[in-house]
């Protein structure tokens, strides 16, 4: 598997859907952080979709990067839902004692997109 | 650290610098190829490698380098793998403090060792201050 040279973002009305793909080293991880926040500021989306589908292995740094994203989207005025844990990376997940709590989680894409467009609390 | 009595190796260990981030993903990259080899399952796999990711970790933070090896090894009817964490690092003063969860003089959150060892089948740790750490992990593949 390659490293991500730079992070897919696609916006889809006023959300955005961003991939994690392939093996992340630690500075891939870091760089997402700023390209993922960027993006939000630049297109002032009141939503974003993480897909982690293609992360094969999830180790407790890149949990909590993830989670530090979600939080800084979260900052931004913007609402964020991981997607698309595989089912060996949630088992692994909690047995390690990363369980992501603070973070909104979809099975999918597409429910992750419904989670946002559903009116807010 | 010894092997078990009955456990045998089959293949000549395979082994993997650690020296930079970039390291992570080489022992990521090769235990998933061992691991594919063996006929691991997709979560015992995913256990193992993650696992083997934060002892990476932890030598790359603590020893700044150090060295991973692999072995086949074999136990009855049963295969797996075997992965060595080797680094010449400060060492651990109290492992029992360090195995508890929640402990960590970094700045992460504390799982390593004892999220790590939740993970496998056998872990194994011995630490010399001044000297440096070992860490043996083990998981059957069936």
């Amino acid at each position: 598997m390659t490293v991500a040279e730079s992070v897919p973002i696609v916006q889809l009305g006023s959300s955005l859907l961003v991939s994690l793909q392939g093996d992340l080293d630690d500075n891939a991880v870091l760089r997402l952080e700023a390209e993922i926040t960027g993006a939000v500021a630049r297109t002032r989306a009141t939503g974003v979709v993480i897909e982690v589908g293609g992360l094969s292995v999830v180790d407790s740094f890149i949990a909590r990067i993830i989670a530090r994203i979600a939080g800084m989207i979260r900052l931004l005025g913007a609402e964020a839902v991981v997607v698309g844990i595989q089912p060996a990376v949630a088992i692994t997940l909690i047995e390690l004692g990363v369980g992501m709590q603070h973070v909104h989680t979809a099975l999918n894409a597409a429910e992750g997109m419904a989670l946002l467009q559903r009116p807010r609390d | 650290m010894p092997v078990g009595a009955q456990t045998t190796l089959t293949v000549t260990p395979t082994a993997c610098k650690i020296a930079t981030e970039a390291s992570l993903l080489a022992v990521r990259a090769s235990l998933r190829a061992a691991a594919t080899e063996l006929g691991f399952g997709i979560v015992g796999q995913t256990k193992l490698i993650t696992a083997a990711s934060e002892l990476a970790r932890n030598v790359l933070r603590y020893a700044g380098r150090g060295v991973m090896t692999i072995e086949r090894v074999q136990h009855g009817g049963r295969v797996g793998l075997r992965a060595r964490f080797e680094d010449e690092g400060p060492g651990i003063a109290d492992l029992e403090l360090a195995m508890q969860d929640g402990y960590s003089t970094y700045n992460s959150m504390g799982v390593g060792l004892s999220g790590a060892r939740r993970l496998v089948d056998d872990f194994r740790i011995e630490s010399e201050l001044g000297a440096g750490t070992v860490v043996e992990i083990t998981m059957w593949a069936r």
